[in-house]
C-alpha cells in the first residue's frame, strides 16, 4: 500500500489501534493505524461521516478515543488537555475571536505563553507581512473578507511555531477561485516553513492539488493511505477509485485469472480483459473501473491487439471548454463517460453507434459495489 | 436585449435617481408607519402622556395663585427684604374672605403647610377669626392681632415663593434641599432631610440584588447554552417558572418561608443548627432574597442569548492556541459576554429601582424604596407635587444609567466573525 515514493521520515504522530464511538453502539472510527511523518502534508479525504473530523479533533484533543493510543513525537497525548499539546490549528469557520483586532488574534498565542512582548510584537508583525496584510492590523474580524480572515487563521495558527499544524476544511466556506487561490498559498507555506500539515478535507481534487499523501475515509476505516498520483492510478478498492477523479463502473464477473490479469464477463454483454487489483478469484463478480482519459472512440469496429473494444451507443455530448465529454451507453451503463478533445464532440451524433477501447491496464477490477 | 435596456434607462434618466428611490421607498415607509401606528398611539396615550403629566406637577404650583390672587399680585412687586406693606395686608384680607366664601382656603393652607410647618394652622385660624374686610389702614394691625406670625418675614416669603405658576420647590425637597428666607438654596432640616437617604438605599438594594442575579445567573445562563436542546428547554422552563405566577403569590410564598417560625427557620431549628429562630424578613436580607428570586428571569435571559452566539469554536480555538481553560474563558468567554451582562444589569437594576411592592411586604421600615414613598404621597397625603419630583429624580438617573449603558455598548462593537 505504501507507495515509498516520498522518502520515507520519522513518523511525528502514530495512532494506534484507535475506536472511536459517541453513542456505545456505533463505531465512527474503527480500528484507526496511521503515521504522520514529520515534514509531510498529509490529507484525510473522504465523504462526510466517514471519521475524518473525529480523528483531526482527537489529535487536536477535543475528542478522546474510546480505544487506542496517539503518540505525538513518541509521547502517548490520550489524556494530555489540547492546550498543552502545541498544535495549531485552523478551524472551518476560522474562529478569529470577534471582540478582538487582527494584530491581538495573532498575538493571542503568544501572550498565553508569555513571550515577551517586543519579541511578541516582531513575530505578529513577520506574521502579518507574511499573509500581505500589514495594513489591516488594527481592523476586527467582522470588518475582513472570507479570504482574509482565513489569512488571519493561518497567521495566528503559525504564529507560536507548533510542531503540527490542523487544518478543518478551512477553505469550505470560500468561493472556487479564492478556494485555489488560497490552495496555492497553503501549499506555499508548507513549502518555505518546513511544517507538518494535517488536512481535512471532502474535497478530492483539493487533496490532490495540496497533498503529499492522502489518507481515504470511509466509514470509519482508511481505505489507502498513498501519495495523490498513486491514489489515482492505483486505487485498492471500488470507494477509492470512485471517490478520487472521475470513473466508469462496468459491473461483470471474473472468468479466468492469469497472473495479474483477469478475463471479465460484463453483465451487459461482452468481455474485457482487466487488471486483477481487488479479485478473489475466478467466478467472483466484480466492479471494473475505468478512467474517462484512457478511453478511445472509434468508428469501426477494428483495433489493434490487445486493447480492449467494447460497443456503444452516443447518448449525448458536452462542450466543457479545455475538453468534451461524450455520455455513452456502454454494456448497460448509460452514464458511461469517454473524455474527448474539445472539437470532437462534433462528429458524434446523438444515437450513433461507435466502439470505445481501451488498454487492459488501464481497466480495473475491483471489489464490486 | 442590451440595447433594449439601454434606451429603456435613457427614458427614465430625466428623474433624478434619489427622487426615483425615494418614491419606490415611499411606499414601503408608509407600510411600515401604518404598522407601528397603533402602538405608536398607544404609548403616547398610556406612556408618553402620564410622563409629562408627572414632570409637569413636579413644577406645577398654582394652587396659592388660584385662592389669594391679590396677595399674590400685591407680593409681586415686594422685593422681600422688609414685612410687606398695608395694600398686602388688605389684599390677603379680601382674598381670604372670598376662599372662605367658595370653602378653598384649605387648598392653599395644604400647599403652604408644606413649605412652612404651621402654616395650615395660621392661614385657617385667621380665616375663621377674621369677621369683615378691615378698614383701610388696619389690614396690618387686624390680621396681626388674629395671628402674630402675620408680623414675620417668613410667612410672607413663604407666600411668596408659593405664588407660581412654576416652582423647583418639590424638586429641592426631593434631593432635600430648601429656599431659606432669603431665597438661597441650602439644605433641609434634619428632619424633613430622609429622601438622599431613601434614594441611597435604593441604589444600594438595587445594586446588591443586580449582583446576587449577575452571580447566581452567569453559571445557570452558560449550562443553558450549553446543554444539548433538550435538557436545556426542560431547565430554561425552571428559569421562566415564576413569571408563570403571580408576583405577590411569589412575595408571600417568601414570608412563608422567612418567617421566624416558617419552613427555613423550623428547618435550621430542627436540625439543631440554631436555637433562636433567625430574623430573615422583614429586613434588608428578607428584600434581597425576595427581590432576587423575583429579578433573576431578567438576568439569566439576556446573557443565555449573548452566550448562545458564541460558538464552542472560539473556546476550541484558545484552547489549540495554548490557553488553559481559565485564560480562555477569561480572555475569550466572558469578554464576549459583555453585552449580555450589560444588558442583564440594566435591566435587573432599572426594574429594582422601581421596585414597592416586594419592599413594602418582606422589607422593614428601613428598607422601603423610593417607590414606597412615591405611593405614599399619592395615594395617602395627595402630595402630587412631591410624589412627582421624587418620581422626576428617579427618570433622570434611570435615563443617565441607560445613556451610560448605550455609551458603553455602542463602544464595545462586536462583530461575530464567524457569521461570514
Amino acid at each position: 500500500m505504501e507507495a515509498g515514493m516520498v522518502t520515507p521520515a520519522p513518523a511525528l504522530v502514530r495512532f494506534s489501534g484507535i475506536q472511536k464511538t459517541y453513542d456505545g453502539e456505533h463505531l465512527v472510527v474503527k480500528n484507526l493505524d496511521l503515521e504522520i511523518r514529520k515534514g509531510e502534508f498529509i490529507t484525510l479525504l473522504g465523504p462526510s461521516g466517514s471519521g475524518k473530523t473525529t480523528t483531526l479533533m482527537m489529535l487536536a484533543g477535543f475528542e478522546v478515543p474510546t480505544h487506542g493510543e496517539i503518540y505525538l513525537a513518541d509521547r502517548p497525548i490520550k489524556n494530555m488537555p489540547p492546550h498543552k499539546r502545541d498544535i495549531g490549528m485552523v478551524f472551518q469557520n476560522y474562529a478569529l475571536f470577534p471582540h478582538l483586532t487582527i494584530a491581538e488574534n495573532i498575538a493571542f498565542p503568544l501572550s498565553v505563553r508569555k513571550i515577551n512582548k517586543a519579541e511578541a510584537q516582531e513575530r505578529v508583525r513577520a506574521a502579518l507581512r507574511m499573509i500581505k496584510m500589514d495594513t489591516l492590523a488594527h481592523r476586527r474580524p467582522g470588518q475582513l473578507s472570507g479570504g482574509q480572515q482565513q489569512r488571519v487563521a493561518l497567521a495566528r495558527a503559525l504564529v507560536f511555531n507548533p510542531q503540527l499544524v490542523l487544518m478543518d476544511e478551512p477553505l469550505g466556506a470560500l468561493d472556487k477561485r479564492l478556494r485555489e487561490q488560497m490552495q496555492l498559498e497553503i501549499k506555499q507555506l508548507h513549502k518555505t516553513m518546513g511544517i507538518t500539515v494535517v488536512y481535512v478535507t471532502h474535497d478530492q481534487s483539493e487533496a490532490l492539488t495540496m497533498s503529499d499523501r492522502i489518507a481515504v475515509f470511509n466509514d470509519g476505516i482508511v481505505q489507502q493511505v498513498d501519495t495523490p498520483d498513486a491514489l489515482y492510478e492505483h486505487p485498492v478498492n471500488s470507494f477509492v477509485a470512485h471517490f478520487i477523479g472521475e470513473n466508469n463502473v462496468l459491473a461483470g464477473t471474473v472468468e479466468t485469472v492469469e497472473k495479474e490479469y483477469c478475463r471479465v464477463a460484463l453483465a451487459g454483454g461482452g468481455a474485457v480483459t482487466a487488471r486483477a487489483v481487488n479479485v478473489s478469484g475466478a467466478g467472483a463478480s466484480t466492479s471494473l473501473s475505468v478512467r474517462p482519459e484512457r478511453i478511445s472512440i472509434i468508428l469501426d469496429g477494428t483495433s489493434s491487439d490487445g486493447l480492449n473494444r467494447l460497443p456503444a451507443k452516443v447518448q449525448n455530448t458536452i462542450y466543457v471548454g479545455d475538453h468534451a465529454l461524450a455520455v455513452l451507453d456502454v454494456a448497460g451503463n448509460g452514464e458511461f463517460i469517454v473524455k474527448l478533445q474539445p472539437d470532437a464532440h462534433d462528429s458524434l451524433r446523438h444515437g450513433e453507434s461507435v466502439f470505445i477501447t481501451f488498454r487492459p491496464e488501464d481497466c480495473l477490477a475491483l471489489d464490486p459495489v | 436585449m442590451t440595447a433594449a435596456s439601454l434606451t429603456g434607462a435613457d427614458a427614465q434618466a430625466e428623474v433624478p435617481l434619489k427622487r426615483r428611490l425615494k418614491r419606490a421607498e415611499r411606499a414601503r415607509q408608509i407600510k411600515a408607519l401604518a404598522l407601528v401606528l397603533p402602538l405608536l398611539l398607544f404609548l403616547l396615550f398610556t406612556f408618553a402622556g402620564p410622563i409629562a403629566g408627572m414632570l409637569w406637577r413636579s413644577v406645577d404650583d398654582r394652587e396659592v395663585r388660584q385662592v389669594l390672587p391679590q396677595t399674590v399680585a400685591v407680593l409681586a412687586n415686594w422685593d422681600g427684604k422688609d414685612l410687606p406693606d398695608e395694600k398686602a395686608y388688605a389684599a390677603l384680607a379680601s382674598d381670604i374672605l372670598a376662599g372662605r366664601a367658595s370653602g378653598t382656603v384649605a387648598i392653599a393652607a395644604k400647599r403652604l403647610n408644606y413649605a412652612l410647618n404651621g402654616f395650615r394652622t395660621i392661614l385657617t385660624s385667621t380665616a375663621r377669626n377674621l369677621k369683615a374686610v378691615p378698614e383701610p389702614g388696619t389690614a396690618k394691625e387686624t390680621l396681626s392681632k388674629i395671628n402674630p406670625a402675620w408680623r414675620e418675614r417668613t410667612t410672607w416669603t413663604t407666600i411668596k415663593d408659593a405664588s407660581g405658576p412654576m416652582t423647583g420647590f418639590y424638586l429641592l425637597a426631593a434631593l432635600d434641599l430648601t429656599r431659606n428666607v432669603d431665597g438661597a438654596i441650602v439644605a433641609a432640616s434634619p428632619d424633613q432631610a430622609i429622601y438622599r437617604s431613601v434614594f441611597a438605599r435604593t441604589f444600594i438594594i438595587s445594586l446588591s440584588v443586580t449582583a446576587l442575579c449577575l452571580i447566581l445567573g452567569f453559571p445557570v445562563a452558560y449550562l443553558l447554552a450549553t446543554l444539548p436542546p433538550g435538557r436545556s428547554n426542560l431547565l430554561m422552563i425552571f428559569v421562566l417558572l415564576p413569571f408563570w405566577t403571580s408576583l405577590l403569590v411569589r412575595t408571600c410564598a417568601w414570608i412563608v418561608l422567612l418567617q421566624s417560625n416558617g419552613v427555613v427557620n423550623d428547618s435550621l431549628h430542627w436540625l439543631g443548627i440554631i436555637d433562636e429562630p433567625l430574623r430573615l424578613i422583614y429586613n434588608r436580607f428578607g428584600v434581597c432574597v425576595a427581590m432576587t428570586h423575583v429579578l433573576l428571569p431578567f438576568m439569566i435571559l439576556p446573557l443565555y442569548s449573548s452566550m448562545k452566539a458564541i460558538s464552542p469554536a472560539y473556546m476550541r480555538a484558545a484552547a489549540s492556541l495554548g490557553a488553559p481553560p481559565v485564560t480562555a474563558f477569561l480572555r475569550i468567554y466572558l469578554p464576549q459576554t459583555l453585552p449580555g451582562i450589560g444588558a442583564g444589569s440594566l435591566l435587573v437594576f432599572i426594574l429594582a429601582l422601581g421596585y414597592y411592592i416586594t419592599p413594602a411586604l418582606v422589607g422593614g421600615a428601613a428598607d422601603q424604596m423610593i417607590s414606597y414613598f412615591i405611593a405614599l404621597y399619592t395615594t395617602e397625603t395627595a402630595n402630587w407635587g412631591l410624589a412627582s419630583a421624587l418620581g422626576a429624580v428617579l427618570l433622570l438617573v434611570t435615563l443617565l444609567l441607560a445613556l451610560v449603558y448605550g455609551k458603553l455598548v455602542h463602544g464595545q462593537q462586536v462583530t461575530g466573525g464567524m457569521k461570514n
